[in-house]
């Protein structure tokens, strides 16, 4: 019995010691200079399986309305500490324009009334979050194409660039997030400014934010001021094309 | 039939032969390490919301079914605690809250020393977690691809006619941890061969299934069918259970390797030779 136990002991204190060096080896990967880059491949390697077995316009579920969140959780900022936009927000937005500029033909400022007056879509989808967890919303708003043909994007355009007012730390970093032109011209991708029949709460991205329903919560930008075209995102915040994608996420969230 | 534990009065005629190939060692070895990583990154990941729940979002009105935190007691102490359906444990130090790689008691899931990276990172995490998904399912195809050009698949697993008579007497002995020797030490027993089949095109391929079904992008592929496992966060809990029941195996899997001769089972899985009693000795 005395042996057994002191081989299980042994056996027990192989395997912690060998998890232990394990994570202390990871751990100092994780932190070198070289390793994110290499480890970046099986993120590439998801991107690439993950278009190959869907199509560029494949829809997300859609859900019923028996499906929805009792309340649809807020995340990341929800309430943006800024004067500008607080001001903007106590006045219900009237003075609120989005600006589409960048490399287009027509650079547009459309106010919050003149977006709804476009076509609208309403769709009732779940927002998956890197953090795991998923909530159920219905939204109305206009689809990001239709806002785009009007500003009418140059040929070299390939990515739509979000700048929203929420500062992220003290030096006044604000968020940002991009797409490629085949997620901003997906049917199900809005500019949303209703969350569940109301207008969009401030918790969750008054007065725009963006919907792209076959990628991560963190792609789907809430207060949102300008919409900018781009060639490449590299000259953009940290150049990683997004304010979490700086932090080390990936730029195409998709999983 | 004598016992393997039997002492060796008089040494019977011992030989070894081999009995893993080489393609077969180095994939179950390049397993072994691909899913220690994607149990200790997804762990990781898990940390980031350390919540379970059934059904098709997180917010139904009914509560996890899973979940570890941290709370404050009425004299002010802080505690972990673990909730499974509805039941609260208090798991200090272990789920819920525990010390980081720095030693301060933090609010956490899993404990730092079995997660990769240790302190929380989820960024990371999913780094380590994409990468070790590739190869292990590269490694799993390449290993069923073997396995069926081999005929290991056919010659080795798959149970005989005499096998599924044999059922009954092959859960005694287990039962009994009594294990085969001689020539018949050669062959899997059928417990052995519906437990690796079942592992290998079971709770694998449901693993990554699982985990497909995580991805907003593949969900599109057919809007709907996750909802064929309860919708998203139940295939959350779903992919969580079988990394659970895969952790269950591998515990059985090395106990037995333990209990029916640890060297002589290592040194095969290692350079292939396996050392058995001649059978004319028993």
């Amino acid at each position: 019995m005395h042996r057994s136990n002191s081989r299980r002991g042994f056996i027990a204190g192989f395997l912690f010691t060998a998890c232990a060096a394990v994570i202390a080896g990871c751990d100092r990967i994780s932190r070198s200079s070289w390793a994110p880059k290499l480890l970046r491949g099986g993120e590439l390697a998801n991107r690439g399986v993950q278009r190959a077995l869907t199509s560029k316009t494949a829809l997300a579920q859609e859900f019923s309305e028996s499906d929805l969140s009792p309340e649809f959780r807020s995340n990341g900022t929800s309430d943006p500490e800024d004067d500008d936009y607080q001001r903007s927000a106590a006045a219900g937005f009237a003075d609120w324009t989005l600006r589409v500029d960048g490399l287009v033909e027509t650079v547009t400022e459309l106010s919050l009334r003149e977006l709804r007056s476009m076509r609208s879509r309403t769709q009732i989808t779940r927002h998956d979050c890197v953090e795991g967890w998923s909530a159920i919303g219905k939204w109305t708003g206009v689809p990001l194409s239709e806002v785009l043909l009007r500003a009418r994007p140059r040929p070299a355009a390939r990515y739509v660039v979000f700048h929203c007012a929420d500062p992220m730390d003290e030096n006044g970093t604000r968020y940002y997030e991009s797409i490629d032109l085949d997620e901003a011209n997906h049917p199900q991708t809005i500019l949303a400014y209703e969350l569940n029949g109301k207008a969009l709460p401030v918790a969750n991205g008054a007065p725009l934010r963006v919907r792209i329903e076959r990628q991560l919560g963190y792609k789907m930008a809430k207060y949102i001021m300008r919409i900018e075209l781009v060639e490449e995102f590299k000259q953009i915040g940290g150049g990683k094309g997004g304010y979490w994608e700086d932090q080390g996420y990936e730029w195409y969230a998709g999983i | 039939m004598t016992a393997a534990h039997r002492p060796s009065t008089s040494t019977p005629n011992r030989y070894q032969y081999v009995r893993h190939s080489m393609p077969v060692r180095v994939m179950h070895w390049v397993n072994v390490l691909a899913l220690l990583m994607l149990l200790m990154s997804g762990l990781q990941i898990f940390n980031a919301h350390p919540a379970l729940y059934w059904g098709k979002s997180s917010y139904t009105g009914r509560r996890p079914v899973l979940q570890m935190y941290s709370r404050q007691t009425a004299d002010g102490r802080d505690i972990g605690v673990t909730e499974v359906f509805g039941r609260t444990f208090h798991t200090t130090g272990v789920f819920g809250l525990s010390e980081d790689s720095g030693g301060g008691l933090t609010e956490r899931g899993f404990p730092s020393w079995i997660t990769v990276p240790s302190n929380q990172w989820l960024a990371m995490g999913r780094r380590w977690h994409f990468v070790f998904e590739w190869v292990f399912v590269m490694n799993g195809l390449l290993y069923v691809a073997y396995g069926l050009w081999s005929r290991h698949l056919v010659n080795d697993l798959a149970p005989t006619r005499q096998d599924w008579r044999s059922i009954g007497r092959s859960v005694l002995d287990h039962l009994r941890f009594r294990h085969p020797s001689g020539e018949a030490a050669k062959r899997y027993n059928v417990l052995q061969k519906i437990t690796y089949l079942g592992v290998i095109f079971g709770l694998l391929p449901f693993m990554i299934l699982m985990g497909f079904a995580l991805s907003p992008r593949l969900d599109s592929l057919w809007p709907g069918w996750v909802d064929l496992f309860g919708g998203r966060q139940s295939a959350r809990t779903l992919h969580f259970l079988t990394a659970l029941l895969i952790v269950l195996f591998t515990l059985i899997h090395v106990f037995e390797v333990i209990v029916s001769g640890l060297w002589n089972n290592l040194r095969s899985m290692i350079t292939g030779r396996y050392e058995v009693a001649d059978a004319q000795k028993q």
